[in-house]
């Protein structure tokens, strides 16, 4: 969901009237705030950083001499607070409250997990909205494939993208390529033994599922001439397929009914169908 | 392209274990060192998910050098908040594959060398560790 309120931006001011920090004041200063969730711009010396905008400021300096810098193309609220005798652990508490008063938006409350589509790579082809049964996509104006609900997702699930042909679904935070946003190989694309079996989702037994897949793999690797090598394959594919292509348990139990899974999949295909259509 | 010093961004991945945290601190670490002007922000993803308006702002300072995570991701973040990189202007270091003395020179040397993903990339786009045999 996008901000309704305005992102706060911390300023950690060095510049004229302001005394400098030490190199490791700098860092623990920065390093606390980045954990709290703000973003912070470190001006000193010379250098560019991106020009003051709409978004609210607050300014962080040590102005021992009680000399405050004026700061000019702001179009929003500017604030200053000289921190001259803190400690930087102490800001994270000054800058929560100075956000507050500011009404600016709260950082952190959700843990980004989401489908970032690399539209380099996509054709629209729609697989992601049919699959997804918790409504993270939609399409634009121009019927293109979109994210729209972000909060939707479940959290550490990348199961649309393992369904997605042209593997142009990433989750920046998974742990491994191309989902993570690596580069594409061709082993990527011919990953059909790996995708998660939609028809069984949409309504089927998920754990039959995983059953005869577990069979197939078996009977796959058996045909291995080198063993370990084959073994060590099966532990890893087991693994795999044990959490349904990646699928974390909690979203399987949080699954709807079969007759709600059935009902949400018809709605995402009517959907998909629709956008295909007109384009 | 513009003239002028290109802009430093490092971005925290403060809501996932996937850089590595010895490489992140040290990247920041030295970035504090160094006594330049930059940006850090805690979270990417975040602040693309909610269409934070801060992306299109470190968009448009016309040349940008990052420290995060794949190009290939970074690109798309920014361009799903509606705020896409120059092309011509982005250099991504990734955190999550390269040493911290390899992005801190990066960040920290003159000019940029843009490395943002056009078309589809595939793994014979990645950078080889062994030279090339082709001849000219």
């Amino acid at each position: 969901m996008a901000l309704t309120q305005p992102a706060l931006r911390v300023l950690l001011y060095e510049g004229e009237s302001a005394r400098p920090f030490e190199a490791g004041e700098r860092y623990d200063s920065i390093k606390t705030l980045l954990e709290r969730g703000f973003a912070v711009t470190s001006i000193n010396g010379g250098g560019r950083v991106a020009p003051a905008d709409s978004s609210p400021l607050l300014v962080l300096g040590r102005f021992d001499n009680g000399a405050e810098p004026e700061f000019d193309g702001a179009t929003a609220s500017v604030r200053t607070r000289n921190i001259s005798g803190f400690q930087p652990q102490q800001l994270g508490d000054l800058v929560e409250t100075a956000r507050t008063e500011m009404q600016a938006a709260p950082r952190g409350e959700w843990k980004p997990w989401f489908p970032v589509i690399d539209y380099d790579r996509c054709t629209n082809c729609m697989q992601c909205l049919s699959f997804c049964l918790f409504g993270v996509y939609g399409v634009d104006t121009d019927r293109r494939i979109q994210v729209q609900n972000q909060d939707n997702c479940k959290t550490n699930c990348p199961a649309c993208s393992r369904v997605c042909p042209e593997a142009a679904i990433m989750f920046p935070k998974y742990k491994a390529g191309p989902i993570n946003g690596d580069v594409v190989s061709q082993a990527d694309l011919q990953r059909e033994k790996m995708k998660i079996d939609i028809s069984a989702l949409l309504g089927g037994d998920v754990y039959e599922m995983l059953r005869t897949r577990s069979e197939r793999a078996k009977s796959r690797f058996s045909k291995e001439r080198d063993s370990d090598k084959a073994l060590n394959e099966r532990q890893k594919c087991l693994v795999k397929l044990a959490q349904a292509g990646d699928i974390p348990a909690e979203v399987l139990m949080s699954l709807p009914s079969p007759e709600e899974i059935q009902r949400r999949a018809e709605e995402a295909a009517a959907k998909a169908q629709a956008a295909l259509s007109g384009r | 392209m513009s003239e002028a010093s290109p802009g430093i961004l490092y971005c925290h991945c403060q809501y996932a274990q996937v850089v590595p945290r010895e490489v992140k601190e040290a990247v920041l670490k030295r970035l504090c060192e160094a006594g330049v002007p930059f940006e850090a922000v805690a979270d990417l993803c975040e602040m693309s998910a909610r269409h934070d308006p801060a992306l299109k702002r470190l968009a448009e300072t016309g040349s940008i050098k990052v420290a995060a995570c794949f190009p290939r991701a970074v690109k798309w973040l920014f361009a799903a908040a509606g705020a896409p990189l120059p092309l011509s202007g982005t250099e991504v270091s990734n955190m999550r594959t390269e040493s911290a003395d390899d992005i801190v020179a990066a960040l920290l040397r003159a000019g940029i060398k843009p490395n943002l993903p056009t078309g589809k990339v595939t793994a014979a786009d990645a950078p080889s560790a062994e030279p090339s045999t082709a001849s000219a």
